[in-house]
């Protein structure tokens, strides 16, 4: 029986950590619609930054802030620089974040080597909390509990502040967004910063628990990119659903069947792209 | 009536026959294997890319189903006929499965599926190990003797691959010409007005998708037999985007933008991993100046870069005499 309910545990661990990812992702993908498929990189990048902060002797919570932070200014450089010249060039977009994210994949294997990293859990995270008879171990409900805090932050942030106000026009009608004296690009720059930002703080978040490795970034891409499909795009509480629905998937396929877990993940969002293409929470676009 | 381009044409048709005779190293007759398959694999994604402005990012995941198809039947004992046609037979299969879904949706989300599709693929080949064998991969011991003729060769194997090369390019030739590559351009510029005109426009979309698996199948049957060895390296993203760089690079929409560009990735990746190690850094860079620099493609984009700097190194050189002329007065 416990073992299910770890089982259970480690699934809305997990669960808070996709929701971290793919929040990012759905600010960026699902709200400006550009297709950012270095937003596997970031999080491997920024989980990297994290233990070399972590290996400087920093706080856990100041490394993953500063890890955030980093992201924000890389991410803000390539999007100025760059992606903005493509601004509505689908295929374009694509190659330049795909080769960006290529790019940092090699640099990432040429800096931190090949070998897996994994910090210790910081110390007063680590342990377990007993509720029920059952210990939990202390960590993963952290990310829980950090994930819940940032869905609440930026649902409050998109629907009720004038900035939110502002972001939601912008994408809806850019040109009389700025005919009414909104900045639509630097507000654009400013969510991408955002969206990177919340994929290198979710890498050193799930740093202690899944370790980074190369690879890590075209993993955890299409994790992203199945929640956000599954939940439907630009949806917040979508990608919280689709976030927490992918986590039960994929630790209770591990466990149960184990040479398909892979497969098994995908299901549901074959599914509902079948039955319900915009996604569970997703608007019809006209 | 013969035009220069039909003299073109046999030009590089007996260049392409010759070649073994005139490069004679095996290492060489080996690369230009390469560039054929490759080519054919090109070929197949520019009619979703280029013809029906689809682009997938899940491409490799087919050639390498194609792949496993055949090194798996190969593999259980069966002859190479068996093996090729079941190949090919689940890779259409698995091509009506991922245009089922991923025409769900066009543009991004076609991208964003196509790539979810092609992720799957790598998963089950490195995770299902029972069946694939994980990262060992699967070796294909032998290489097809069709009519008696062993391909264990490099040159025999040159020319089997020079064949199918040409009977790709052939049919691609056939189909852009047909009223169904017309009608698929029509769906790629104009979908909506396809579809007041009385085309089924997802049909078309779909029956494309099927003709670009089919093709993708067959290149990576020539991959395996070439070789002889497949591992899921083969379907990760990297191989999708190595044939989506082909095809971009060479231009778009052409027939022979794909072969050129199968020829400049696979020459570049030859050259550059005998030096370094960092291929991916390298494809990154060269898709990132791609796209900032040339947007037309490699070819058309060097060409107009070298003339762009050579119209200003001779504007320096003679400067004083054209500066003021191409100042207004004021």
């Amino acid at each position: 029986m416990s073992v299910w309910v770890l089982l259970a545990v480690n699934s809305i661990a997990l669960g808070g950590l996709l929701f971290l990812l793919s929040a990012g992702f759905s600010l960026i993908f699902g709200l400006m619609r550009i297709p950012n498929l270095m937003h596997g990189s970031f999080f491997m990048l920024g989980a990297y930054f994290g233990v070399t902060f972590l290996d400087k002797g920093l706080n856990f919570w100041l490394a993953a802030l500063l890890s955030g932070l980093a992201m924000a200014v890389i991410g803000g450089v390539i999007e100025r620089l760059l992606l903005r010249r493509l601004e509505g060039q689908v295929l374009p977009q694509v190659l330049l974040t795909l080769g960006f994210a290529f790019i940092i994949g090699d640099l990432c294997l040429m800096i931190w080597t090949g070998d897996p990293w994994q910090p210790a859990t910081p110390r007063h995270l680590a342990g377990a909390v007993q509720a029920f008879g059952i210990f939990f171990p202390l960590f993963r409900l952290v990310i829980v509990g950090v994930a819940v805090v940032v869905a609440i932050a930026l649902w409050l942030m998109v629907d009720w502040t004038r900035l939110g106000a502002m972001i939601r026009a912008g994408v809806d009608d850019p040109p009389i967004a700025r005919v009414v004296g909104i900045k639509v690009s630097r507000l654009f720059t400013l969510v991408f910063c955002l969206g990177a930002a919340l994929a290198a703080f979710a890498g050193v978040m799930g740093a202690p628990y899944l370790s980074v490795y190369p690879g890590l970034d075209f993993e955890m891409l299409p994790l992203a990119l199945i929640v956000v499909i599954l939940g439907g795009t630009g949806s917040l509480l979508g990608a919280l659903v689709g976030s927490f629905l992918i986590g039960f998937l994929y630790n209770f396929g591990q466990a149960m069947f184990p040479d398909l877990a892979y497969v098994i993940l995908f299901l549901p969002m074959l599914l509902v792209l079948v039955l319900r293409p915009q996604g569970l929470f997703g608007r019809v676009v006209a | 009536m013969i035009t220069p381009r039909h003299g073109a044409i046999a030009l590089a048709i007996l260049l392409l026959v010759t070649l073994p005779v005139w490069v004679g190293n095996h290492y060489y007759i080996n690369i230009a294997s390469q560039i054929l398959l490759f080519a054919v694999f090109a070929l197949a994604l520019n009619v979703l890319v280029g013809y029906g402005g689809l682009v997938s990012l899940g491409h490799a995941g087919l050639f390498a189903i194609a792949g496993y198809a055949g090194a798996l039947v190969l593999q259980a004992g069966h002859g190479h006929l068996a093996a090729d046609l079941f190949a090919i037979l689940v890779t259409l299969a698995a091509s009506a499965v991922f245009a089922v879904l991923a025409l769900r949706s066009t543009g991004i989300g076609f991208l964003m599926i196509t790539l979810a599709l092609g992720q799957i693929v790598w998963g089950i080949a490195y995770r299902w190990a029972s069946v694939t064998n994980g990262d060992n991969g699967i070796n294909v011991t032998t290489r097809p003797a069709p009519f008696g003729l062993s391909l264990s060769r490099a040159d025999t194997f040159y020319y089997a691959t020079l064949l199918v090369f040409l009977l790709a390019v052939l049919t691609m030739t056939v189909f852009v010409r047909s009223p169904f590559g017309a009608s698929l351009r029509g769906t790629r510029d104009q979908a909506r007005r396809m579809t007041a005109l009385g085309y089924n426009v997802w049909l078309i979309r779909f029956l494309a998708f099927l003709f670009s698996g089919f093709w993708t199948g067959i290149a990576g049957l020539l991959f395996i037999y070439y070789n002889q060895f497949i591992s899921p390296q083969v379907a990760a993203l990297t191989g999708s985007a190595e044939v989506l760089l082909m095809v971009i690079s060479g231009g778009t929409a052409t027939l022979l933008g794909p072969i050129a560009g199968a020829a400049i990735v696979v020459i570049m990746k030859n050259v550059v991993s005998a030096y370094i190690e960092r291929w991916n850094l390298v494809l990154g860079v060269v898709f990132v100046v791609i796209i900032s620099f040339m947007p037309e493609g490699l070819v058309p984009g060097s060409v107009r870069l070298c003339r762009w700097g050579w119209q200003k190194l001779r504007a320096r050189r003679n400067g004083v005499a054209a500066r003021p002329a191409e100042e207004p007065s004021p």
